[in-house]
């Protein structure tokens, strides 16, 4: 067990070290003229000329960009993979901070709505897909399966705006975007928060919709395999009631599943959600990326994907080990 | 579509072919006078497998959306005014003149005279139009009709959303195969870059060069090739992953031992003998894939950075709502690219849902 935890966790290093080469190629990629104008513009007119030669240099000290022949990327590299392995994850240029504390302080928005949606869904999805499971073919089982589809089938960004439309706009319940409302000075920190809490509504409403399906139809498909397994046939043939054997037999074994495939919603969590916070402007961490994805800030750019990837990795590997450690049948290691 | 049907239409053909054979042995046997096939009926698995996706409603559902959405972009443009020759064409008659009298008053020695000053308002094209019986959905803000713009649009979306998953399996199929067949470091460095790959975030990474191509000034129609190649370079892993785990385990069984035995040449053992038996769930994830690629072509061109930007496309179209104005004012900006994409996805879907569960033998229903 150990000896495959610390195989995977340096296969996963490897995978890093792989996805940092094509990132870094790929931003290599933009010409340098557009960088620099895109540095410029970042910095502002506030900014004076000294200030942004500095930066320019530093910049493309810091990234090799000076050089761009094969020799000149894979320097520029290594001295790039040097200093990020030392944790300097470099400054972004349009939040003019550095780059972990941009990703940091822009978390709690992306993951309060990550996080809560997630509940809900689980919530929701856990208790329906195994109702559907145990009356298969039935009434419930095939609108489920139509809704999940649907739900599966809408684009975020078109769903998001017929929300933001209806309820924002032509019922006028919620604001069309942003994190809060102007409120007068004397508003309470309760106050705040629940204003806070309502923009939150439509985009956790939002996330919850449309991955919802997946949940459903994975514990659909899992609890109807339970349901054939020969322990579940041994229940009921000594005599248990149904109910007992549903909400005790299946319904644990359903899980063990669908916990493995907890871990792997880590990026989904930490890593924000892109679309839904741009339609909905607020300001978490996937509305940042983005907006610094199309300035080009590559301090950013290689720190926010970075960022991500590991979480990937760390998604896929923490499935695997919980696996193991939920079903006692399933021995690790090769 | 066509790639779909003609793979369906070998496999049809091939086991038809080895029916008949079993038809023609049974028919020597018959014993009562009368013909077995009067009795018994004789299905080739390619028609099981018709029978039992045509028996599911969702599956025939799926099937009627996409072909009503193929005929509405592949057909549509040729009955509509507004599309010539796969262009749009801008709306440019002044239908909406509108007269204004301004009536002007005199005074001259204690007399009062008046006349009327009329303007005439031409709008030179007639774009934000409304939707009428010229345009069923109303003109664009720069006059083109909106119509004619989803149908043209819906052939980008559609071919895009093809093209890619074909060289997605193509890739997918060679890399994967090779995996799965040798095995050993061919394997390892295979899987290596699939799990590289997988772990990329995709779509930062398409923003990226969507950000880059803006940069290199890129902004024509060639850029819909460089996102088709983007698109087919990050989505291959699934189908290689996918096609490696049924090699893997289908080159355990006996009749790879039996097609060993026979001295057949490796490639004939990969094509004639692996390949047939990963094409099912080839076909279902094929399908499924071209749901999600049109999806992400979609997403990038709301974000604006994806089909060049005078050229529509479903996702372009949809960009408009990121406009304030438009989301409040012009629902007939967006709502129908919506709804275009939505039942492509949902197409897809489904009928790639009624192919799995009409592949699966064990699937009884």
């Amino acid at each position: 067990m150990v000896k495959y935890v610390i195989k995977r966790i340096l296969l996963s290093v490897l995978i890093l070290l792989g996805v940092s080469m094509i990132l870094y190629v790929l931003v290599r990629m933009m010409p340098v003229s557009f960088l620099e104008a895109k540095l410029a513009a970042s910095l502002g007119s506030g900014g004076s000329d000294t200030d942004y030669a500095e930066r320019l240099a530093e910049m493309k000290a810091y990234y090799g960009l000076a050089d761009d022949s094969f020799w000149g990327i894979c320097t520029g590299y290594w001295g790039w993979l040097t200093k990020f392995v030392g944790g300097d994850f470099g400054s972004s240029w349009k939040y003019l901070q550095p780059v972990e504390e941009v990703i940091f302080k822009n978390m709690g928005v992306s993951f309060a709505i990550s996080f809560v949606s997630l509940i809900l869904q689980l919530a929701i999805a856990i208790p329906l897909g195994i109702k559907c499971a145990c009356n298969q073919y039935g009434k419930l089982d095939y609108f489920a399966t139509v809704l999940t589809m649907i739900g599966i089938s809408f684009p975020t960004f078109f769903l998001g705006s017929i929300l933001i439309k209806v309820f924002a706009v032509d019922l006028g319940w919620f604001d069309v975007g942003g994190l809060q409302s102007n409120l007068p000075t004397t508003a309470t920190d309760w106050e705040r928060f629940v204003d806070m809490l309502w923009h939150l509504v439509l985009p956790m409403f939002l996330l919850t919709v449309l991955s919802i399906g997946s949940w459903l139809r994975y514990t659909r498909t899992n609890t109807l395999e339970v349901l054939n397994a020969d322990y579940i046939r041994t229940a009921r043939a000594k005599g248990l009631s149904e109910n007992s054997v549903v909400y005790k037999h299946v319904f644990r074994n359903t899980l063990i599943p669908l916990v493995t495939l907890l871990a792997g919603t880590l990026p989904g969590l930490f890593g924000g959600a892109m679309i839904t916070e741009t339609v909905f402007d607020l300001p978490g961490i996937g509305n940042i990326a983005y907006k610094a994805l199309l300035e080009g800030d590559i301090p950013f750019i290689m720190g926010y994907n970075m960022f991500i990837a590991a979480l990937t990795v760390i998604g896929i590997l923490l499935t695997d080990i919980m696996y193991a450690v939920v079903d006692p049948r399933v021995k690790l290691g090769d | 579509m066509e790639e779909k049907k003609n793979i369906l239409g070998e496999v049809l053909e091939e086991s038809t072919e080895v029916t008949e054979g079993t038809v023609a042995a049974e028919q020597t046997e018959d014993l009562h006078g009368e013909n077995l096939n009067d009795r018994v009926r004789v299905l080739s698995p390619g028609m099981m497998v018709a029978k039992r996706f045509f028996r599911s409603k969702l599956s025939i559902v799926g099937l009627v959306m996409l072909v009503a959405l193929f005929l509405f972009s592949f057909v549509g443009p040729l009955f509509s005014p507004w599309a010539e020759g796969g262009q749009g064409v801008r709306d440019e008659v002044n239908i909406k003149d509108t007269i204004v009298p301004v009536r002007i008053d005199y005074v001259i020695d204690g007399e009062t005279y008046y006349f009327y000053d009329i303007t005439t308002e031409t709008p030179s094209v007639n774009n934000y139009g409304d939707m009428d019986i010229h345009h069923w959905l109303g003109t664009d803000k720069s006059g083109y009709d909106i119509l004619a713009n989803l149908m043209l649009g819906g052939r980008i979306s559609l071919t895009v959303g093809f093209v890619v998953v074909i060289l997605e399996t193509l890739i997918g199929v060679v890399l994967g195969g090779l995996a799965g067949y040798f095995g050993g470091w061919v394997d390892m460095l295979v899987m290596r870059i699939v799990d590289v790959i997988s772990c990329i975030p995709s779509l930062p990474i398409m923003l990226i060069l969507s950000a880059t191509l803006n940069a290199l000034g890129i902004l024509d129609i060639s850029r819909l090739y460089y996102l088709m190649l983007v698109l087919t370079l990050i989505g291959w892993g699934g189908l290689a992953r996918l096609v490696r785990g049924q090699i893997l385990s289908l080159r355990e069984q006996e009749f790879m031992l039996a097609a060993k035995c026979s001295g057949l040449s490796t490639s004939r053992k990969i094509f004639k003998h692996l390949l047939p038996n990963v094409l099912p769930q080839l076909i279902v994830s094929m399908t499924m894939g071209l749901g999600s690629i049109i999806l992400m072509e979609a997403t990038l061109g709301f974000l604006g950075l994806g089909a060049p930007l005078d050229t529509p496309t479903w996702g372009s179209m949809i960009n408009t709502a990121m406009d304030p104005t438009a989301l409040n004012k012009y629902p007939n900006f967006w709502i129908p690219p919506g709804i275009c994409i939505t039942l492509a996805i949902l197409g897809f879907n489904f009928v790639g849902d009624g192919l799995r569960d009409a592949f699966d033998p064990k699937m009884k229903r």
